[in-house]
């Protein structure tokens, strides 16, 4: 049975935020790149054929146990750590109940009451309106260790969804692999710019994250997933309202996409004089929608109770210590030290951060190249072709080594900047590195006296009078001259010794 | 405290357990009976006593992080009710999208 | 003695006689494991203890044995001798049912860490035994493919849940069994059919592959006829095992030598007040008092001890397994294995998970899954579960206590011997009350045994008597096992099972016959 439903009402953004308080709460899970699973020894490795990663354990068989993979916890304790949260002396595992069939136990190995961090917080700066940098602190409630599901294929169906399908089939390869969750505190305070403080704070994550080496943070590939919660009240100091839930938001511009789309639906419905629907929604890249999903007006009745087929976490002061120790440098700490270096504005840092490119310039400064040629090319050409072909910059087929390679060619004037973005457009395409590319498409610049010198000649016979004008003393007027040459090069000439060429001729 | 047959409905719905409506009428009274005899657990006073964790107190059991061969494809499904490409087989999942 | 071992004399033996017979080449493993299918195929249509025999395999690697006997090969000291497997720990390619038709015909891919240590020391596994269904109850009555019969009164149940591993031994079926005991399942039966049982220390013996029942109640123990093939088979089975976290990283204590001591002078013996008195059959309690003056006779001193919380032992344990279980038994939804029912195309997932459950469990289990349920539900977790947790913890410290003062505890195993089948089936509180005695050691996680000490006056049936001692001193229910089997034995003038009626054969299987 499939039903349609009409399209949600949803009020303008600025009259939303206008005429009510928005309060978040972030849930992201973090898939840890450990080599085993979080209780068994099956490998973690991605793609493998269905079900050839499966024990009796991950598969939940009849007398199958679980063991804790010790690389785990200290992954947790980690970013626990580079969260500033407090580790627990003494922690348990629990069992939570629920039967799904990507769950083959129907209970999910989990940390209730007892999660082995807490009490943390972690900064972003986001900037306002007027491009002034704002620092919102997120307090973090809670760091915990679970596993991950199986998943499921539905087959029959229209579109390979749920709804509708006849039947389903289930793999369990990424069953029992080690998950974080990390929880926010509500989100308070940030008015109109909850939308890009989430998603600052996912950029934020997954940079640590990254940093910390525990995760591939890969939100396409789904080892960074986040859930996010959002609610509207009147006013800051009215109680926080219903929440709903929204789920399957898997870049970071869906972070902001969807949490801007709830605001407005859910101000539509409360001016309506509705009531919001304690639920599940799910995001709609396509749409740039949310739909309603399962509702959970009734709380989920998980009966959790410690495992018993676990013992307890208990890290001794002296490792979590150590592991303190050993941490990289904090984000906020990493970014003003590389800001200062690379001589930043604030402008131009906040866009850096915003597009979530602070590693990838860092990574093409490492390769050789100025800190502004970095940024301009990954702000500018590379940005507009991830959001052409709705990417992250992270997933385009180039990378910092080839960037800095293209801008090597320019600085060394092989290339113009007119050459050098078709140079990158055949690297985009997989023509191979920068200079191969300039090689088989004979896109570098013609340097030679020789040519440049006859293309020159060329020029002036073809205008004498712009000639005489230069001749005369108007320099200004190479200009077309220089065109001209140009033109007739295919642009494939250095604009800056075409000039010099005329003016030596002609003055 | 007295269980009725509708409670039992509830908890067999979310312990997946289709009862019939006989059996509902039967486990009521008899549930009832056990939950009254083990009650008596709140007669001790136990405000300050700890829960038990475990029967022995051990803790910080782990294993490295050191891949195992996994089970052979066929033993994984050779006991499934129903494989397909691989994979097992169930009927359609009602509810929101995984 | 004629040099040709009849079934008989075979299927008479104890383990560690047939150990040394076969090690000698005096017999070979394959006429021992063949006695011993003979006497299965001629008694079980009327003890029913098995639900799986496992003939060829058997017979295989009875001949392994006897090839690395030949070979010279250095053999375990068990090795060759036929052991039986309660049906709810997994040996591969063989059906693992835990007596439920959830289960029916599932066929685990791998081996128990039990299993696998028995065949690689060389024993011959005959087959599974019957037991109640997910191991819930006291009498084997609850398993779905039909009950067990006591080899010592075919009409009266031989125990629960691992009635069919004690039914095995006391009909000479097999001279090893593997149970497992989560409130009492080895040491009841062995209890009412006059064999040994033992409850490792919680941890001592490893849980994987055991299905299970209540995780943190839960332990495989060896079953046999005597203390000393029991110990032989603990010291084969026991030990750290990695694969199960709540397994315990200490040597297994030397039982074997325990056994063959027996030696109890000095040894503070305390008498358990609070197990005993009424409910308790006057056959159990005088039996239990002969056998108490038997040790002091061999030297041990005898004190009474009180343990005030072990009254609240059974409402604890019926809160605490039912959680445990109502979250175990939740795989079994038909979705990877087992059985699945109403998958017809008009039934989503949830409601062939609502029917296959339905159909595959029977009443007590779906009891004790909606207890569970319950119990851990928000608003009842606290008062419930919480509070049974605590009482756990009380009764632990009453056994640290009464351990402080003495070296072991003894009570009747359970308070009355064998009962008729049938007879308490639609009661089930009354059922539960079997398990008073053995409870309190599956909540505390100590060692515990049940060994027989005679037949009760008043029907000629067996009686238990349980030792109980602190947790990794497992060695200490031997050695008073051993010294009760030792005087009791010479006062019976052989062993009790001797006195059990014959059971009637199948007359063309008798020994000698056409096969």
């Amino acid at each position: 049975m499939t039903t349609t439903t009409a399209p949600d009402l949803v009020m303008d953004y600025e009259d939303a935020v206008g005429r009510f308080d928005p309060a978040l709460g972030l849930e992201v899970h973090v898939e840890l790149n450990t080599a085993s699973k979080m209780f068994c020894g099956c490998s973690t490795v991605f793609g493998a054929e269905p079900n050839t990663q499966v024990c009796p354990t991950c598969l939940g068989l009849p007398g199958s146990l679980p063991v804790v993979n010790a690389k785990a916890v200290e992954s947790a304790i980690r970013i626990g750590l580079a969260l500033n949260c407090s580790i627990a002396s003494w922690c348990r595992f629990a069992r939570k109940n629920y039967f799904y069939p990507d769950q083959p136990k129907n209970y999910q190995i989990s940390q209730y009451d007892e999660p082995i961090a807490y009490d943390g917080w972690a900064e972003v700066e986001v900037p306002d309106d007027e491009g002034v940098l704002r620092t919102y602190r997120i307090e973090i409630e809670r760091a915990h260790m679970e596993e991950d599901t199986g998943k499921s294929l539905h087959v029959g169906g229209a579109t390979g969804r749920i709804h509708g399908a006849d039947h389903s089939l289930l793999d369990y390869n990424r069953s029992g692999v080690p998950l974080i969750e990390i929880v926010t505190r509500p989100i308070e305070g940030a008015g109109r710019y909850a939308p890009a403080v989430a998603r600052a704070y996912v950029a934020m994550l997954r940079d640590l994250l990254r940093g910390l080496g525990v995760s591939d943070v890969r939100m396409e590939q789904g080892s960074l997933r986040c859930d996010a919660n959002v609610s509207l009240r009147p006013t800051r100091e009215s109680p926080l309202g219903t929440r709903t839930e929204t789920k399957n938001v898997n870049s970071l511009r869906s972070v902001e996409r969807a949490i801007r789309y709830e605001i407005g639906r859910q101000a539509a419905v409360l001016s309506d004089g509705g009531r919001i629907k304690q639920e599940t929604r799910h995001w709609q890249e396509g749409p740039g929608t949310t739909s309603s999903g399962r509702s959970k007006e009734q709380a989920e009745e998980y009966r959790y109770f410690p495992d018993p087929d676990l013992v307890p976490v208990a890290p001794s002061r002296e490792w979590v210590e150590e592991l303190r120790a050993s941490l990289p440098e904090a984000p906020v700490k990493r970014l003003r030290r590389l800001s200062s270096a690379w001589g930043f504005s604030d402008a131009e840092l906040r866009d850096v951060v915003a597009s979530g490119a602070v590693d990838l310039v860092a990574a093409t400064v490492d390769a050789g190249t100025t800190p502004q040629a970095a940024r301009k090319w990954w702000l500018g050409e590379l940005t507009r072709k991830a959001n052409a072909d709705g990417v992250e910059l992270e997933q385009l087929p180039v990378g910092p080594v080839e960037v800095a390679q293209l801008q090597g060619l320019v600085d060394a004037g092989t290339l113009n900047d007119k050459l050098a973005r078709e140079v990158l457009e055949g690297v985009l395409a997989g023509e191979g590195s920068p200079a191969e590319v300039v090689e088989s498409r004979g896109l570098a610049v013609v340097s030679d006296d020789g040519a440049l010198g006859a293309a020159v000649d060329e020029a002036i016979a073809a205008n004498p009078g712009v000639a005489d004008k230069i001749r005369a003393g108007k320099v200004q007027a190479a200009g077309a001259l220089i065109g001209a040459v140009m033109k007739a090069m295919g642009g494939k000439a250095d604009a800056g010794r075409v000039r010099e060429l005329v003016l030596e001729r002609l003055t | 405290m007295a269980l009725t047959p509708n409670d039992v409905a509830d908890l067999a719905r979310l312990a997946r357990i289709e009862l019939t409506p006989g059996e509902l009428a039967h486990l009521a009274p008899q549930l009832d009976a056990i939950l009254e005899a083990v009650a008596r657990v709140s007669e001790v006073a136990a405000a300050d006593i700890p829960p038990t964790s475990h029967p022995l107190p051990l803790a910080n059991v782990f294993r490295a992080d050191v891949v195992r061969p996994s089970l052979p494809r066929e033993a994984v499904l050779a006991g499934a009710p129903a494989a397909e490409d691989d994979r097992f087989r169930v009927p359609r999942i009602l509810g929101e999208d995984a | 003695m004629s040099d040709v071992r009849t079934t008989d004399d075979l299927t008479r033996a104890t383990a560690a006689d047939l150990a040394s017979a076969i090690a000698s080449g005096d017999v070979s493993s394959v006429e021992v494991t063949q006695a011993h299918l003979d006497r299965m195929a001629a008694v079980e249509p009327a003890v029913h203890a098995f639900l799986h025999v496992d003939g060829e395999r058997a017979l295989a690697a009875a001949a392994e044995v006897d090839a690395a006997r030949s070979a010279g090969q250095a053999l375990g000291p068990l090795a060759g001798v036929p052991v039986a497997l309660k049906d709810v720990l997994t040996y591969a390619g063989a059906p693992t049912t835990a007596g439920s038709k959830v289960l029916q015909g599932w066929v685990p891919p791998y081996d128990a860490t039990v299993t696998r240590r028995m065949l690689d020391a060389g024993l011959v596994i005959l087959g599974k035994t019957n037991l109640d269904e997910f191991a819930m109850g006291s009498s084997t009555e609850n398993s779905a493919y039909g009950p067990t019969h006591n080899p010592w009164d075919l009409d009266r149940i031989p125990g629960g849940s691992g009635g069919g591993s004690a039914a095995a031994l006391a009909a000479f079926e097999a001279p090893l069994a593997i149970g497992t005991d989560t409130g009492g399942s080895i040491r009841q039966p062995a209890s009412v059919t006059g064999t040994v049982g033992i409850k490792p220390t919680y941890g001592g013996t490893s849980r994987y592959g055991l299905v299970a029942l209540a995780s943190s109640l839960d332990q495989p123990g060896p079953c046999a006829r005597t203390v000393l093939d029991a110990a032989l088979l603990h010291a084969v089975i026991a030990g750290h095992d990695p694969l199960d976290s709540t397994s315990v990283d200490a040597p297994v204590p030397d039982v074997v030598s325990a056994a063959r001591s027996g030696d109890v002078r000095g040894l503070k013996v305390g008498i358990v007040r609070e197990l005993g008195g009424e409910g308790y059959a006057p056959g159990v309690e005088q039996r239990f008092r002969e056998a108490v003056d038997v040790l002091t006779d061999l030297g041990a001193e005898i004190v009474e001890v009180s343990c005030p919380s072990f009254t609240y032992a059974l409402p604890a344990y019926y809160l605490i397994l039912p959680s445990e279980a109502s979250s175990n038994l939740a795989k079994f939804d038909g979705m990877r294995f087992g059985l699945r029912a109403g998958d017809d195309g008009g039934h989503d997932a949830e409601e062939v998970m609502g029917l296959t459950r339905e159909a595959g469990f029977g009443a007590e289990v779906k009891r004790r899954i909606i207890l569970g349920t319950y119990a851990l539900s928000s608003g009842y977790y606290e008062a419930y579960y919480g509070q049974a947790q605590k009482v756990r913890t009380l009764v632990t410290r009453d056994f640290e206590a009464a351990f402080a003062q003495v070296d072991v505890l003894v009570s009747p195993s359970t308070p009355t011997t064998a009962f008729r089948l049938g007879e308490k089936v639609d009661d089930p509180l009354a059922m539960y009350l079997n398990d008073l005695c053995t409870i309190p050691s599956n909540l505390a996680g100590n060692a515990s045994a049940s060994f027989p000490v005679g037949l009760a006056p008043e029907d000629g049936l067996p009686v238990g008597l349980q030792v109980m001692a602190p947790p990794l001193a497992d060695d200490r229910l031997y050695r008073v096992g051993a010294a009760l089997e030792r005087a009791l034995e010479e006062r019976w003038g052989g062993p009790l099972l001797a006195r059990a009626p014959e059971l009637v054969l199948r007359p063309e299987l008798v020994e000698g016959g056409p096969q």
